[in-house]
């Protein structure tokens, strides 16, 4: 069974859905099969991967100094 | 992090009764592994440290005096981040509601679509550079360019790895738009981390070179 191709503009609107794996099969096949031919969707499916993982990496958002100390200290001072 | 699920509400479920019962101690147990996600939620929506440490700091003692009409019908972190997120809603609405973006103006932004740049030589930034603060800092300011309704879809989903589901509470959004505008942060935020952008997400400021090659 041949997949139908699917364009560009129609891979680009999937790319986030296609990371969650939020996609029927069928279109996620269809993309599959797109990224293995299209080296401009695929640049764009590993730049956004890349930055997926940046954000979800613990060390993006650090606490400021001693910010734990001072809700403890918030949570103490409770009535 | 490592602590399986049910197990970790099982054990939060005690450590609330706990609370509740008139032990205060273990309410800093309950915090502990959430102080990070309040504080990421906090500062990325009101942007700057000293309001996030203000915003977490009230979202705590508001979890506190309502823990008892915490049902257990949601998980804690949802609550606790609907808890934060409410709260640094509030103290942007109160510092600056000039600034307050109407919901017309953000709707604009979601209509047509959107062509991602194609940049020749796309290198993937590595991890380990996260180390580096300088890099930190680059892709946080990326992250604050962003319009808020984006910025707080990406910070839920991406940053706390919270479900589509969850997100949808907390911001009171269909799935559906969780969906086009994490969609649309990504591509954004994919954009801004691509060569010769570096340093120079701000206008008119001048350009520093932040990767190493
Ligand atoms: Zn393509």
């Amino acid at each position: 069974m041949t997949t139908i191709e699917i364009s560009c503009v129609e891979v680009w609107r999937e790319i986030s859905n296609y990371l969650d794996e939020e996609l029927s099969p069928d279109l996620r096949d269809r993309m599959e099969a797109h990224f293995s031919a299209c080296a401009h969707c695929t640049a764009v499916l590993d730049g956004t991967r890349n930055a997926v993982a940046l954000l979800g990496d613990g060390r993006l958002f650090q606490m400021p100094e001693g910010f734990s100390k001072r809700l403890y200290k918030k949570i103490q001072g409770l009535p | 992090m490592s602590i399986p699920r049910p197990l970790l509400q099982t054990n939060e479920a005690q450590l609330i009764k706990r609370i509740c019962d008139g032990e205060r101690e273990a309410f800093y147990e309950l915090l502990h592994p959430y102080e990070r996600m309040i504080y990421a939620i906090a500062i990325s929506i009101v942007k700057n440290p000293a309001d996030a440490e203000e915003v977490a700091q009230e979202a705590v003692l508001k979890a506190f005096s309502n823990l008892v009409s915490f049902r257990g019908d949601a998980k804690f972190s949802t609550w606790l981040a609907q808890i934060t997120y409410n709260e640094a809603k509030m103290k942007l609405r109160k510092a600056r509601p000039h600034l307050y973006e109407s919901i017309d103006a953000q709707q604009q932004n979601e209509d047509g679509d959107y062509s991602p740049t194609d940049f020749a030589d796309w290198r993937p930034i590595p991890s380990e550079l996260l180390e580096v603060c300088e890099i930190r800092e680059t892709l946080l300011n990326a992250i604050n360019l962003l319009s808020s309704t984006y910025r707080e879809v990406l910070v839920l989903r991406d940053v706390q790895l919270l479900s589509i589901k969850e997100t949808t509470t907390i911001l009171g959004i269909s799935e559906a738009a969780v969906k086009t505008r994490l969609h649309r942060a990504r591509l954004l935020l994919r954009d801004s981390l691509a060569p010769g952008f570096d340093g120079f997400w701000i206008k008119g400021q001048t350009y520093r070179k932040v990767r190493p090659w």
